[in-house]
């Protein structure tokens, strides 16, 4: 398949992320984003969504994969679990937005073969939901990705100890995950 | 906010080792399998004859009804829990509990007459049966729903009735050497009324607790 060279690539980033490479993690989302973003907008042009919407689904796929990663067996080739993931998301975002025509989702190999979609979007959606959380996890996840500032750097400003800094991001990213889920608009 | 931002933000929660799923749904059946077999012991134990039960082919079937049950659903079970995996030929492994049990109901019809047949089916404990399978299922069930909440299933309901086979199976396993009822009839009837119920509630629940 077309897409195996892609493959093993985020294949070995995911398996340094899994032992604690920051920086591959970091490579491994990196180029996963413009993949998926390009299949997100494909399918959402087909069933009626714009491009706003499907960088809402690639930001949920990420968020899944993230949280999801200890699911994936290093074992197995990681193109079907990032395809199945992303698929997901797609048919969430398709059911959440009502009657929609039940358009086949394209098949999964297409998703990871797509070329583009590099050009990103700031997407007001994330900035509700992260608006929705509690107003210290609020600040820590803007300070920690907008602001691009270091946990120690974030911790100390808030006056918190590292450790308790980087339980209240996990719990964030999950809150996140959830409102997304519950599809807060 | 930008998807690079968020990105920053998942790349510092990065922290390392967090146990695989398929460790942690094996060590969830185990526990759920102890907790229900510490309940067993504690209020209700085997049969008074269970050493001679064990030299009669029916009582012995029971459990290999229950385990095949447990292994077909568990095998099952890792595979819809993870994204990107197909079920394969598990989708039908499960079947095989069942169609053992069709084999066990033809040859009792078979070898037994007739008009024993319904007092051997009716039993004398399908009370007991309907109600301690469901109980024994509650631990085992909810020590699996809570491992499944780690992983991604694309289907919930689904795996919440087959995570509900599994337990039920781990009850059944334990119920089968406390029941005086052996006869493939009784199982066929009652423990599968006891895991269908079981089953239902898996799906139930598991479409509730188990989207992500």
């Amino acid at each position: 398949m077309a897409l195996s060279g892609a493959e093993e690539e985020w294949a070995l980033l995911m398996r340094a992320a899994i032992n604690g490479d920051s920086s591959a993690y970091r490579r491994l989302l990196a180029s996963l984003t413009p993949a998926l973003r390009a299949a997100a907008r494909r399918n959402c042009a087909r069933i009626g969504l714009d491009d706003g919407e499907a960088e809402d689904v690639v930001q949920e796929a990420l968020l899944a994969i993230h949280l999801k990663r200890h699911t994936w067996d290093p074992d197995r080739p990681i193109g079907p679990w990032i395809t199945t993931i992303a698929r997901n998301k797609l048919i969430d975002a398709r059911r959440r937005r009502g009657n929609r025509p039940m358009l086949p989702i394209d098949d999964l190999a297409d998703i990871l073969t797509a070329e583009g979609g590099d050009d990103s979007m700031d997407r007001r959606d994330l900035d509700r939901l992260v608006g929705k959380l509690g107003e210290r996890q609020r600040d820590l996840v803007r300070s920690l990705s907008v602001e691009g500032r270091s946990i120690q750097e974030t911790a100390k400003r808030l006056n918190m100890s590292e450790g308790a800094a980087r339980v209240a991001l996990h719990r964030a990213i999950k809150a996140l995950a959830a409102l997304y889920r519950g599809g807060v608009r | 906010m930008r998807t690079e931002d968020l990105i920053n933000a998942l790349v510092v929660d990065l922290t390392v080792s967090k146990a695989r799923f398929r460790h942690v749904l094996f060590g969830a059946i185990t526990l759920g399998a102890i907790i229900a077999a510490a309940v067993f012991v504690l209020g209700l134990g085997v049969r008074p004859d269970f050493g001679q039960a064990l030299e009669t082919a029916r009582f012995l079937f029971k459990f290999v009804f229950a385990l095949s049950l447990v292994a077909t659903a568990t095998a099952l079970l890792s595979r819809l829990a993870i994204p990107g995996v197909s079920a394969g030929l598990w989708a039908w492994g499960w079947l095989l509990a069942p169609a053992l049990l069709v084999v066990a109901v033809a040859a009792e019809l078979f070898v037994m007459p007739a008009d024993s047949w319904l007092p051997r089916l009716v039993g004398s404990n399908a009370r007991a049966c309907l109600t301690l399978i469901p109980l024994l299922s509650i631990a085992p069930l909810a020590c699996i729903l809570l491992a499944l909440r780690e992983g991604a299933p694309t289907s919930p309901g689904l795996a919440g009735a087959v995570a509900g086979l599994v337990a039920s199976g781990v009850a059944a396993t334990l119920y089968a050497s406390h029941c005086t009822d052996d006869s493939p009839l009784f199982v066929a009837t009652w423990y599968s009324l006891a895991i269908g119920v079981v089953v239902l509630v898996g799906y139930g629940v598991g479409s509730r607790v188990l989207r992500w």
